[in-house]
């Protein structure tokens, strides 16, 4: 369960925020989140930020992939 | 293949997943015709809408049709068969039944529609309770009198505790749910005391996450490894959790096919009680046709396989659906008949 | 819906023009006649209106059964109230969308109904066309081995209303591909043509199951050559949608034989509508009616007709 996707924070307005992924924006609650800024890429999941994503980890994890 | 090399010297190998976003994305990518015969990926109860009772559709539908109501529900219940009826029905009747994406946006309606009560289905795992928490909690800022949700949240760990513990399965590790964990974090599958990866929902993440179980089971190891680091955090998401423990309260809970387990559900908190729908409207008592020839139980529980139910593909179908393993795009018998047959 | 249509109207009304069921009735020694009735709501959405809609509907359903479209009749029920300004809109947008598509409005009808009779407005087009000397047209002539092509990007018209919608809350610059096809198809039409026609509600994945059952072949696509606009793409993500099951409204597919494939393919992309069209499959040797498709990473799975209404879902 849980579909959510990793979209990028365009505006903050408190515990609201505008996030994006290609031109597809909305406007989410950042309730979870502790000190977002814009730039950080979100998991959305039901009009929410889960969580952050870790672009370290990320990228750890793609290189770890791509030798799959 | 790694995989194939790691589970060379292992016996018959039983691997669960218990969300349904990890069942799709498996019989999509077509992984299990890739892996060795003797590692079985079962299909676990991680379909929040698939472990819904049917008399908690009953009552959905019972509040839809009382007057003034505006009955607002994520889209996976619409088309969810109760004892005589659906949502979606009720909405081809007549029924003032809406799809949100958030409950915020059910929140937003019942702001502008103060001469109306706005009921909320609360379904979900601790991916999506949290959300409805912090949309009550603004609710409740706002001092609306016209919100109510009916809750049917679940807690995924107890399903997990009682499916080891049964003697019919036999589950060697647990493929444990990405954004579930997001919120949870890693401590509470430790507790389970067999091997569990949090993998995410790429077919890669998947297949990365099989070869981290397989190896544990070939070292004899029992641990609770991520491979979903960039987004899992081992303590979860505090205020989430804080937000989970201020709005609800732990029950124990009706699993659909697998009956009551205990402290695995979620009910508004006495602080709360005025969003409660069940507190608010008293409705009457409503009878629960029970299942005939369904076996979503014994499919919930990974005992059975979908082409196994006499039902399948036959008198239960995806435009028929008889059970909520069918008519939940994500449920077990919805991936088979879609993906497999 | 095909139940419906199976046991209630192929029942009763059932005739050797009606049986074959394709987008437009054969008549006469070389016309094809069709009718469709629009219903969509939003009535306005980025890309177009109900107006245009209602014209290509009808276009595409007789240039997809290979006939150059003349002659639309139209006719419009609309609710007591509704407004003017709106009317003459979606007239104009039926004047620009005739004019493109070089047809013309020979008959009409105009009616009112009481308010909440209809949602807003419902238009019904009816149009007729000659078959071109080319078109050799039939399932029958569909055989292992033909190639499968389509036009364009999936999805983009339902992702454009279901934005326009604005119950779901997001925004995005997707514009509903709706368009005529007869320009297209005018500049390709050959015998090499197997069959076509124009992926609509239910999308690809639907429109291949239809083929296949009639045929009676298996199809088989590769999903990394199904063209998807990335902003459709991520919509559906997040919203739990799958674009094979998404409806077009400018786009057609076609089965051509295999030999014939590349140089139809280089034709269509010279043409606007058709810039990007790609080879995704072909027709196989099993005679089991199914539609496979080859996914990403290189599993099989099998992609079935769509049951009711695709619904978002965060599940």
């Amino acid at each position: 369960m849980c579909l959510a996707i990793p979209m990028k924070i365009k505006k903050i307005e408190g515990n609201r925020a505008i996030v994006s992924s290609g031109s597809v924006e909305r406007r989410i609650a950042i309730d979870f989140l502790t000190n977002s800024k814009i730039g950080d890429y979100v998991m959305v999941h039901a009009g929410f930020a889960i969580e952050k994503l870790d672009p370290k980890q990320a990228e750890e994890t793609l290189e770890i992939l791509r030798r799959i | 293949m790694a995989i194939f090399e790691k589970a060379r010297g292992l016996d018959s190998v039983n691997l669960m997943e218990v969300c349904g976003t990890h069942t799709m994305s498996i019989c999509k990518s077509g992984i299990r015709e890739m892996l060795p015969e003797h590692i079985n990926l079962i299909s676990g109860p991680g379909c929040p809408v698939c472990v819904s009772p049917k008399s908690y559709i009953d009552k959905a539908i019972a509040f839809s049709r009382l007057p003034d109501v505006i009955l607002a529900t994520f889209g996976d219940m619409l088309k969810v068969p109760g004892s005589n009826s659906s949502l979606a029905e009720e909405r081809a009747n007549g029924s003032n039944v809406k799809v949100v994406y958030s409950c915020l946006d059910a929140v937003d309606i019942a702001e502008k529609a103060p001469d109306k009560k706005v009921i909320f289905l609360g379904i979900g795992f601790e991916t999506t309770s949290p959300t409805v928490a912090a949309s009550i909690v603004y609710a409740h800022k706002k001092k609306l009198k016209n919100f109510f949700v009916y809750s049917g949240h679940k807690i995924i760990p107890p399903a997990m505790k009682m499916l080891v513990a049964d003697n019919d399965i036999n589950i060697h590790g647990f493929i444990c749910p990405a954004h579930v964990s997001a919120i949870i974090g890693t401590l509470p599958y430790k507790a389970i005391n067999i091997p569990c990866v949090i993998a995410g929902f790429e077919p890669l993440d998947i297949l990365q996450g099989i070869l981290m179980l397989v190896e544990q089971l070939a070292s004899g190891e029992t641990k609770v490894e991520n491979q979903y680091k960039r987004i899992v955090k081992d303590h979860g998401n505090k205020k989430a959790l804080d937000l989970l423990k201020d709005v609800f309260k732990v029950e124990d809970s009706d699993w659909r096919g697998i009956g009551v387990l205990p402290k695995s559900g979620m009910k508004l908190s006495k602080r709360y009680s005025m969003f409660d729908a069940e507190e608010e409207f008293h409705l009457p008592k409503i009878k629960t046709m029970p299942d005939k020839g369904c076996i979503c139980g014994s499919i919930l529980k990974g005992i059975k396989k979908p082409s196994e139910c006499a039902l399948f593909a036959k008198k239960c179908t995806p435009e028929k659906p008889q059970g909520a393993c069918m008519v939940s795009s994500e449920g077990t018998c919805a991936a088979y008949y879609k993906y497999r047959r | 819906m095909h139940e419906l249509i199976k046991d209630l109207f192929i029942k009763n009304l059932d005739n050797p023009y009606l049986h074959n069921l394709g987008d437009a009735a054969l008549i006469e020694r070389n016309l094809a006649y069709t009718t469709d009735s629009f219903v969509i709501n939003p009535i306005f959405f980025p890309g177009g209106d109900i107006g245009k809609l209602s014209i290509c509907g009808t276009v595409n359903d007789l240039a997809v059964s290979g006939a150059k479209p003349k002659y639309i009749s139209c006719g419009m029920i609309v609710e007591e109230g509704f407004d003017y300004k709106d009317l003459e809109k979606i007239t104009l947008s039926i004047k620009a969308t005739c004019k493109v598509s070089g047809v013309y409005i020979v008959a009409g009808d105009f009616k009112v109904v009481e308010k909440g009779a209809v949602d807003k407005i419902f238009i019904n087009t009816s149009g007729v066309g000659k078959i071109y000397t080319d078109a050799r047209l039939s399932s029958n002539r569909i055989k292992p081995g033909d190639k499968i092509i389509i036009s364009g990007t999936m999805g983009d018209h339902a992702a454009a209303v279901l934005i326009a919608r604005e119950e779901l809350k997001f925004k995005s610059k997707i514009f509903s591909d709706c368009a005529p096809l007869n320009g297209l198809i005018a500049s390709i039409i050959s015998k090499d043509i197997k069959f076509m026609r124009d992926p609509t509600r239910g999308g690809l994945a639907t429109t291949l199951n239809e083929i296949a059952m009639q045929c009676g072949y298996n199809m088989s696509i590769d999903e990394k050559n199904v063209p998807v606009k990335e902003n459709v793409r991520v919509l559906c993500e997040i919203l739990g949608l799958n674009p094979l099951y998404m409806a077009n409204e400018g786009k057609v597919m076609l089965i051509v034989s295999e030999s014939s494939a590349s140089k139809i393919l280089s034709r269509m992309k010279k043409h606007p509508l058709g810039r990007n069209s790609r080879i995704i499959g072909e027709v196989g040797k099993r005679k089991d009616k199914k539609v496979y498709l080859k996914t990403k990473i290189g599993g099989t799975r099998i992609v079935d007709m769509l049951t009711g209404e695709q619904l978002p879902r965060i599940c």
